[in-house]
């Protein structure tokens, strides 16, 4: 059966003064229709770089993408031309992004940015496209959307300019939507309430939604299946109900330990010893070797391939046996 | 808060400075437009006495009369008209150049970029008076009275500007309301014509009404070396003219040149405070 949107070993680079950045590295993953796949990785783990590269908006040169296939609903995104590309964008697959402030043109009335979409793509005169503004700015809860259609967005609130964002992003009714940090900006409580919009609307409208995120916490929540990045590879991907109590990789296991915990407040916090790799010179074998506790000889030497274990639940470390039985 | 050019207007109408430099630069509009309003001779018709020659100003004739007879005052209002039309005209030119080019090289990037900032280059390089003065004697074979000057003044003008567009575009393009409007499927044109130019326009409008001043200034030296409009009524061929009598008397240079100096002033003014008003940092 075709996944509604799949990677296949996807590859991209940046070429860079200073050398080739191997930001991702055979990236494969899906996402069906009405799912919530989590991308969870720290600063410069790939995962954004993968979600521009599902969109199309990478900037080639200095990116590249040197191998691999993006398939929408069977097509190949990459090797499509341009125009019909662009048809995808929006109304196949939108993007909600993590600084709503930056990401809303500030010389223009939030009602215009959503009308606008709908204007260009459908062709929808100028009082019917602002009037499913309206609709679109009720539906996620901007409080008296009538009046506040007028407003430029610096005169919105953080949590409500997110709010403006999702409203343009499913203006076009994408059947995937991609979240990057939607919720980095924003103060915890309305980072709650974001997150509760975008799983309300994705069951509503059965779209699949790619979450990116560095927050366990807000993975745990919402997302049906994780994938972990670390060095533009994906090193484990799981259900959540697998992933959280019994991590088979030592990355994840690592993260997870190093999440703050209310009742052990007496200990200092549990930390990743060392930095990521630079990508310009990821180290032979295991990407994770340098920073791991548990690495062999043979973590330094061979990459470990990503092997699917029991329940469908993927690892790649050389150890994930003795990791996920708690043995080593 | 308002919009951006909302809070500007919000600062503008405190501003002394906007409202003298406004006020002044209106007076001129209204003097090219209707010089009749200010003078009850018209200078283009009226016919001058050499025995009135260099008459010094009385309460009939505030400014007195120059070496032919003609009254300053009248020469004055009426010759507001080519100084004026030349600064809106030729700067309407070089700002159209300069925003296309400059948009065109700040977001496209690449070769093009290479290509038109080279181009730059070669217009920086032409000496703007010199420049002008050829251009200007080229076009006016055909008798076209002020336009040579004002095609000269425009042509030539705009590669500053043009760079301030350009990287003005350059960091609008990077922002995320770019990539935002390209995932919902935004066409690159309306990319470049929607989002990022009214988002770089600010700086090169200031930069534009201080270039007016100088186009001003410019088509008076033209007028003055003789390469200027010849059978219009113009500040700088009349200073020019006076020039030639100052030791007898400096009132038929002074009143133009006050004239001059003053609408010049007056559109810098203007675009220095229009800058303030827009320029966030200054808040």
């Amino acid at each position: 059966m075709n996944h509604l949107l799949e990677l296949q070993d996807l590859q991209v680079e940046f070429r860079t003064r200073d050398g080739v950045a191997h930001v991702l590295n055979g990236v494969s993953c899906h996402v069906d229709a009405g799912e919530t796949l989590a991308l969870l990785g720290e600063s410069g783990s790939g995962k954004s770089v993968t979600a521009q590269a599902i969109m199309g908006i990478l900037d080639i040169p200095p990116a590249a993408v040197r191998a691999g296939r993006i398939l929408f609903e069977g097509r190949d995104l990459l090797a499509l031309p341009e125009r019909e590309r662009r048809a995808v964008r929006g109304q196949g697959i939108a993007m909600v992004f993590q600084d709503a402030l930056s990401a809303l043109n500030p010389v223009f009335t939030v009602g215009w940015q959503i009308a606008e979409a709908l204007r260009v793509r459908t062709g929808l005169d100028r009082k019917a496209a602002a009037r499913r503004a309206i609709d679109l700015m009720e539906r996620v809860k901007i409080p008296d959307a009538a009046a506040r259609v007028h407003d430029y967005p610096h005169q919105f609130s953080g949590g409500m300019r997110q709010r403006v964002m999702i409203a343009m992003a499913l203006a076009l009714d994408p059947k995937v939507l991609i979240a990057d940090e939607p919720t980095t900006a924003l103060d915890v409580t309305v980072q709650a309430q974001i997150m509760d919009l975008l799983l309300e609307l994705k069951n509503e409208r059965g779209m699949a939604l790619i979450l990116i995120t560095h927050d366990l916490g807000v993975v745990a929540q919402v997302a049906d299946r994780i994938a972990v990045m670390y060095a533009g590879r994906i090193v484990e991907q799981a259900s959540v109900h697998d992933l959280y109590p019994r991590p088979a990789h030592p990355y994840t296991r690592a993260l997870l330990q190093s999440m703050p915990r209310q009742h052990r407040t007496d200990q200092p916090l549990t930390t990743i010893q060392g930095l990521p790799p630079n990508l310009l010179r990821i180290p032979p074998g295991c990407p994770f070797n340098p920073r791991c506790p548990i690495a062999l000889d043979l973590c330094r030497e061979v990459i470990p391939p990503l092997i699917t274990l029991e329940g469908g639940r993927l690892s790649a470390c050389h150890r994930t046996r003795e990791v996920l039985d708690g043995s080593a | 808060m308002a919009s951006l050019s909302e809070d500007a207007w919000h600062d503008l109408r405190r501003s002394p400075v906007f409202w003298i430099a406004g006020l002044v630069v209106l007076l001129m509009v209204l003097m090219a437009t209707v010089p009749g309003l200010f003078s009850s001779i018209d200078a283009r018709t009226a016919t001058c006495s050499l025995s009135d020659s260099l008459r010094a100003p009385s309460a009939t004739h505030w400014f007195g009369f120059d070496k032919q007879g003609c009254d300053v005052y009248a020469r004055v209002i009426y010759g507001a008209r080519s100084s004026v039309l030349v600064g809106i005209a030729s700067t309407l030119i070089a700002g159209i150049i300069a925003i296309a080019v400059g948009l065109l090289a700040g977001y496209r990037g690449g070769w093009l970029d290479a290509l038109l900032a080279r181009g730059m280059d070669i217009f920086l390089g032409i000496p703007m008076l010199l420049g002008a003065v050829v251009v200007a004697k080229a076009l006016s074979g055909h008798e076209l009275g002020i336009w040579p000057v004002v095609f000269a003044l425009g042509f030539l003008g705009w590669p500053i500007s043009a760079r301030v567009v350009r990287s003005s575009v350059i960091s609008a393009k990077h922002q995320d309301y770019v990539q935002a409007a390209r995932v919902l499927g935004a066409s690159h044109l309306r990319i470049m014509l929607r989002h990022v130019l009214p988002n770089s326009l600010a700086p090169v409008v200031v930069m534009l009404t201080i270039t007016l001043g100088q186009f001003i200034s410019f088509e008076a030296t033209l007028s003055f070396l003789g390469v200027g409009p010849r059978n219009t009524i113009s500040w700088g061929v009349d200073i020019a003219e006076a020039q030639r009598w100052i030791r007898e008397a400096s009132f038929p240079l002074m009143f133009p040149a006050a004239f001059l100096t003053a609408t010049v002033l007056a559109f810098i003014m203007l675009g220095d405070a229009v800058r303030d008003a827009f320029d966030p940092k200054l808040r």
